[in-house]
């Protein structure tokens, strides 16, 4: 059975409404942009969104937000965007914060079959609340679930049909774990090779954890500060 | 005079010993690698997936695919490497990142941090840092002694939301180097041609002043 796929939209067929979605990223470094802006096509709401960051006000996640797709965000951090600050603080939107390493373990946990593990991030602060904690070695932690999500939607450099990935420079961040977390997870990528192509050792997710794959089109790669010497 | 943001990043690469791999937070933290000592070599992680970040690009050289954790665009280090962000926290979790320097709204003389939430108000996320204060082996915040309105940051408890407790070793200011003892916060070191007495004024938590306290030499 191939996996590949045509384009975005095709990728989406059977996201429901209500589904839980991981996005691939960081800031608007490594998101799924062709498939970012499906949804927002497709009108999907009621979306719990899992992603480090909420993207801005008019590029990437910040436009599910903008048309109110969201019903919840659980992300680590969620500046830069004023729409995502108006939603939260008037009650619109749910939000879970959660530490980066303890959101980025939770995912790969999820992915990697282990239920829950024990982090000190989080340890005598509002992150605490609710959970077990536990000494080892001396030192406080929390207890933490692994996580998955009905749909990982994560965005590579190069990818193969059997759907192995390699990703470009920090573009990996929280794409690579995602790719195993989701129970279907969907890769677009700008480069999609034949089977043999890619050099096996320079894989970064094996083919296994994703279901759907597509040569992505028109990538904008916004980049949020542009800093030169 | 009280030092600027870039007098403070100057007081802290001092700390920087050869062979450090240090993780530095946004803000005054990303000036330090302005001022890292001739003949000590540290390598600067991101936590969003990068250990050796290199300068700022040349004009036009800018890369979508290569930002740092204040996203903003940067390059490499010969001999760097990329990673996802579990291995990045990992990283950091493990214990293998030397030192970490971060800013706060808010430090209690018990080396409580706050400074990722005013309620009500600002909305941005803890991101890496509960991770990096809880875990790295040493924590040095950079932040003006006191805020705009001239409250004090060094204080007895922390009024906001923490971000992690008992984990900050010491503090580098407009003002001052502080430590964070059992005790309470120690007077290290002052700021060039600031009193002792102005600092006083500027810390509402217990400092304790033992001896002659030198300037910074920086």
């Amino acid at each position: 059975m191939s996996k590949v796929v045509k384009n975005a939209q095709e990728a989406i067929q059977g996201l429901e409404n209500g589904s839980s979605v991981m996005f691939g990223g960081f800031g608007l470094c490594g998101i799924p942009e062709n498939c970012i802006n499906a949804l927002v096509d497709n009108d999907v709401t009621e979306l719990t969104c899992i992603s480090n960051n909420a993207g801005i006000d008019e590029f990437g996640l910040g436009l599910l937000l903008r048309k109110h797709q969201m019903k919840k965000m659980i992300a680590s951090y969620v500046g830069e965007n004023k729409e995502f600050e108006r939603q939260l603080l008037s009650g619109e939107l749910e939000v879970e914060l959660m530490p980066q390493g303890t959101l980025a373990e939770r995912i790969r946990a999820g992915g990697f079959g282990i239920p829950a593990f024990f982090v000190p991030a989080g340890y005598g602060t509002e992150v605490q609340t609710g959970k077990e904690v536990r000494d080892f070695n001396g030192k406080p932690h929390i207890l933490e679930l692994g996580m998955t999500a009905d749909y990982a939607i994560v965005k590579a450099w190069k990818g193969d049909t059997n759907g192995n990935l390699i990703y470009r420079h920090t573009a990996n961040n929280f794409n690579n774990m995602m790719a195993s977390a989701g129970k279907i997870t969907i890769a677009e990528v700008e480069e999609l090779v034949p089977v043999g192509e890619l050099d096996p050792n320079q894989v970064h997710t094996p083919g296994v954890f994703v279901q759907k794959i597509f040569k992505g089109v028109d990538y904008v790669k916004k980049i949020e500060f542009v800093t030169e010497r | 005079m009280a030092l600027d943001k870039n007098g403070i990043a100057k007081r802290i690469a001092q700390e920087l010993k050869d062979g450090y791999y240090v993780n530095l937070g946004i803000g005054i933290p990303t000036l330090i690698s302005n001022y890292i000592p001739e003949g000590i070599n540290v390598t600067l992680q991101s936590e969003n997936g990068l250990l050796g970040i290199g300068p700022f690009p040349e004009k036009g050289k800018a890369d979508a695919d290569l930002i740092n954790a204040g996203k903003q665009t940067v390059t490499t280090m010969p001999g760097s490497a990329f990673f996802d962000s579990a291995t990045s926290f990992g990283m950091i979790r493990g214990g293998h990142i030397d030192l970490t320097v971060l800013g706060a709204f808010e430090v209690s003389e018990k080396g409580d941090i706050s400074s990722w939430k005013i309620p009500g108000k600002l909305v941005k996320g803890m991101g890496g840092a509960m991770d990096l204060v809880a875990a790295a082996k040493n924590i040095i915040v950079a932040t003006t002694h006191t805020d705009r309105n001239g409250n004090s940051k060094l204080i007895p408890e922390c009024t906001l939301p923490l971000t992690g407790v008992a984990c900050v070793k010491k503090i580098v200011t407009d003002l001052a180097v502080v430590e964070v003892t059992d005790n309470g916060f120690k007077l290290i070191e002052r700021a060039p041609g600031v009193s002792v007495e102005e600092i006083k004024a500027a810390t509402s938590g217990k400092l304790i002043i033992e001896g002659d306290i030198p300037e910074m030499d920086i």
